[in-house]
């Protein structure tokens, strides 16, 4: 299976941030430079000032692949997996598991949502096409 | 007059195959003793050692062997010793023997690296998937495998998709890349693969990551390959022309992701192909053989425009015009590459380049080969260097 990621200070807003439904990056305060993945000192002033902040929870779709190779017994395939440009965070870009039963309509430019999935103490981002989400 | 550069003066290769149950130690010991005798030299010349990225277990088969039991297994007394998992890619131990012998630290550094992932595989345990088996990631795999990208070839297939949306590349160029390289590799008695690839062949065959499919993918081997760089007065009494290094470039100006950076449709490479020139007085076109890292065939179009045989966005019309493959003006991985004769992290693709430069290749020979390029890597990190017979 799939192994989770390991808390640590800098990247627990990131990974926790779903049990309020927010998608949480860092951004600096003196600069307001966003920042991923999270550092306590922002890479452009260095300025310690850096804190997470909720995001408005969309992007755009800059890349995507469609996965078909089952990489262990059991996965499911296929499935897309999308680079996104997050909004609200400019220059920052997210690893996108999106979540959709047509993985072939996934395309560049493509609106995304993100929702959560909590497994154990990790909310993980899943992304669903915009189009898709008002029809549910 | 002998330049003052470090030269490589001997490499050696194993019998590459698929599932062959052999240790690791015997395809190193194999390519070890090959290179010793490539160079006339023995084992008690050689005084450093050097490896990527060291004994690993991360992923099963990447890297069985570290430099102490090779110093074991072979009875080296070395002066210096070293295994970098963090430089310039899979050139960092032939970058830091290079730099060894120039201060004086060594004068013959054997450079090794040794691969059981086929064995590995047919055991059951998957080679190249980040994190197997583990239940918690850290580092930068931890952006890429919680969300299910546990494979580079999903990595690549973003960068691939993102240039194909740009320049209008399809996947009949990365098949020109591909069965290109499978004509070099029938000519290359040592290469994995020598069944011929047609179009029609890497078409239909299964998408793994799209756009890439089958045969844009590198076929894991067991194997191991052996090169070694000496200092240059040391190289003058080796029994080959010394190949000398004429520059290296290593630089970096992206973070260290696979998502992050600014534009996907460049790489680590470029950083590191732009600063190779700023140290040479050499140019694209003196070059008469490519090695660039073909992991993934989209590597291929990367790579040339990293070292700048065409420009930004060109390369599916540089390929096109049958430039890098078989009597191409720029011969790309004659030996048939990862892509045909296996993935040998790079080393197979310099093994290949120096046997040019020496005039060994073969029925693939390309006529008055005298320079040669080496790009190694994909993602985020990369290494370039420059070869010359004088």
């Amino acid at each position: 299976m799939r192994p989770l990621p390991e808390l640590t200070v800098e990247n627990t807003a990131f990974w926790t941030g779903g049990a309020r439904g927010a998608l949480m990056i860092c951004v600096c305060d003196d600069c307001r430079t966003a920042i991923h993945p999270p550092q306590i000192l922002c890479p452009h002033c260095l300025s310690r000032n850096v804190a997470p902040k909720a995001m408005p929870g969309t992007g755009t779709v800059y890349s995507f692949t469609v996965n078909h190779q089952p990489w262990f017994p059991g996965m499911a395939v296929p499935f897309a997996l999308a680079v996104v440009d997050v909004d609200g965070a400019p220059g920052v870009r997210v690893t996108a598991e999106v979540a959709t039963d047509s993985p072939e309509t996934v395309s560049i430019g493509q609106r995304m949502k993100v929702h959560f999935v909590q497994v154990e103490d990790v909310w993980l981002p899943r992304w669903v096409p915009m189009a898709q989400e008002k029809a549910q | 007059m002998i330049p003052n550069k470090a030269a490589i003066t001997g490499v050696g290769m194993s019998t590459i195959g698929r599932n062959t149950g052999r240790p690791a130690m015997d395809h190193l010991a194999e390519a070890a003793l090959q290179a010793l005798a490539c160079a006339g030299l023995s084992r008690d010349d050689i005084d450093g050692i050097a490896t990527y990225p060291g004994k690993a277990d991360n992923s099963p088969g990447m890297s069985p062997l570290g430099t102490g039991e090779v110093r074991n297994a072979l009875g080296l007394k070395t002066r210096w010793h070293s295994a970098v998992p963090d430089g310039p890619a899979q050139m960092a131990p032939l970058m830091v023997a290079a730099m060894a012998v120039m201060t004086g630290q060594a004068r013959h550094v054997l450079c090794f690296r040794a691969l059981t992932e086929s064995s590995s595989q047919s055991a059951g345990q998957r080679a190249s998937i980040a994190g197997s088996g583990r239940a918690r990631i850290g580092g930068w795999l931890s952006w890429l495998v919680p969300a299910n990208a546990m494979s580079a070839s999903n990595w690549a297939g973003w960068m691939a998709q993102r240039y194909f949306h740009e320049f209008g590349m399809t996947r009949d160029h990365l098949a020109m890349v591909a069965t290109g390289q499978r004509r070099f590799a029938l000519a290359n008695p040592a290469a994995v693969t020598r069944k011929p690839l047609t179009t029609e062949d890497y078409l239909s065959a299964r998408m793994i990551s799209s756009p890439l499919g089958l045969f844009d993918c590198d076929i894991p081997i067991d194997g191991a390959c052996a090169v070694i760089v000496s200092a240059p007065d040391a190289a003058r009494d080796c029994a080959r022309v010394p190949l000398s290094i004429a520059a290296m470039g290593s630089a970096l100006r992206s973070p260290e992701t696979w998502d992050q950076r600014a534009d996907l449709t460049t790489m680590g490479a470029h950083d590191a192909g732009a600063d190779l020139w700023a140290r040479t007085d050499f140019r694209p076109h003196n070059v008469d053989v490519l090695a660039l890292y073909d992991g993934f065939s989209i590597f291929v179009p990367f790579w040339l425009e990293a070292l700048g045989f065409c420009g930004h966005g060109e390369a599916k019309d540089f390929i096109a015009d049958g430039n890098i493959g078989p009597g191409g003006r720029y011969p790309v991985n004659t030996g048939g590459g990862q892509l045909s004769a296996g993935r040998l992290h790079g080393f197979g693709l310099l093994h290949e380049a120096c046997l040019q430069l020496w005039g060994d290749g073969g029925e693939r020979q390309v006529r008055d080969a005298r320079t040669a390029v080496c790009g190694m890597g994909g993602g985020f990190i990369a290494g370039a260097m420059l070869l010359h017979r004088d």
